[in-house]
């Protein structure tokens, strides 16, 4: 079934602020095999001219899961089957680096949906900014509902 | 770090090979919060039509841009990326993983920023594959 076209347009602020800490950072860091001592040791980031330890680039992947819970992908009135998404498209754009003691908050928003196929896609963007009211980021994300632009019957084979 | 001066279009950055192993999925599930089933559980991967897990398409983002940050030596001078998602990393259950192999070239300089123009594969000979396309990073050089 077709997605419901008024949702573009719709905006999505964060219930609460996300706060960035080393620990987690590290733990990124890690997680992508990543061993850079900006994102470990203050020093060495300090060394860079930043004022902590700063995040890798898609570091900001984690504020869509964080907040998934209060965002259209799981809103029943746009009609998204989650089994059928695909992440299309990512970007970001980073005004400046993330780093650690960010308190950083974010506004979703569906920029649009349209047919490519017989699939729809999403295009959302996302815009953090901190505690100050400075802009740190853009995010800009395309997902892909595989089967379900209109005239087509979304089966299992979609 | 590379100074903007020196950086032509058309340098070619150190090409890197990463191995993505499931113990790196396991701790890219933790780290991001992205648990989506098909990245940790071979079962219901192949229930849904994959031929095995699959990397996270951000966590195969994630690794390419290592061939820039690396480069430029500060992270913190990458201005934007962004990627499509081509083609799934299928990472196996074996002690190797998959193993993406990456490499950048510079395909534009302006106002003290260069584009690299990134290519991420994986699979060796008839069967590689590129699993990003149009993945640009802009990093701002001194």
């Amino acid at each position: 079934m077709p997605l419901n076209r008024a949702f573009v347009g719709r905006e999505y602020p964060a219930s609460t602020t996300y706060e960035v800490g080393r620990e987690h950072i590290r733990r990124f860091a890690e997680a992508i095999g990543d061993g850079n001592p900006a994102y470990r040791d203050p020093e060495a980031a300090r060394a860079l001219g930043h004022p902590d330890v700063i995040a890798p680039p898609t570091f900001l992947t984690v504020l869509n899961f964080r907040f998934a819970s209060e965002g259209p992908i799981v809103d029943p009135e746009l009609g998204l089957d989650y089994s059928r998404v695909v992440h299309g498209e990512q970007s970001f754009e980073l005004h400046r680096p993330v780093r650690a003691g960010d308190v950083l908050h974010v506004v979703s928003r569906i920029v649009d949906i349209k047919d490519a196929g017989r699939n729809e896609l999403i295009s959302m963007a996302g815009e953090v900014t901190a505690a100050d009211g400075e802009a740190v980021a853009t995010l800009r994300s395309t997902i892909v509902s595989r089967g379900t632009a209109a005239g087509t019957a979304a089966g299992p084979e979609a | 770090m590379p100074s903007y001066d020196d950086v032509e279009v058309g340098t070619e950055l150190p090409a890197q090979t990463f191995p993505i192993s499931r113990l790196d999925l396991v701790r890219y599930c933790g780290a991001s919060g992205d648990f989506n089933v098909i990245h940790w559980n071979e079962r219901i991967a192949k229930a849904v039509g994959l031929p095995d897990v699959i990397a996270h398409g951000m966590c195969t983002m994630a690794v390419a841009v290592r061939v820039v940050t690396d480069w430029a030596g500060d992270p913190g001078a990458v201005v934007s990326y962004g990627v499509r998602f081509s083609r799934p990393v299928v990472v196996p259950d074996d002690d190797r993983g998959a193993v993406l192999r990456v490499t950048g070239t510079v395909e534009d300089k302006a106002d003290g920023r260069v584009t690299v123009g990134l290519t991420a594969v994986v699979g060796e000979g008839d069967d590689a594959a590129k699993v990003l396309t149009h993945a640009k990073a802009v990093v701002r050089l001194p």
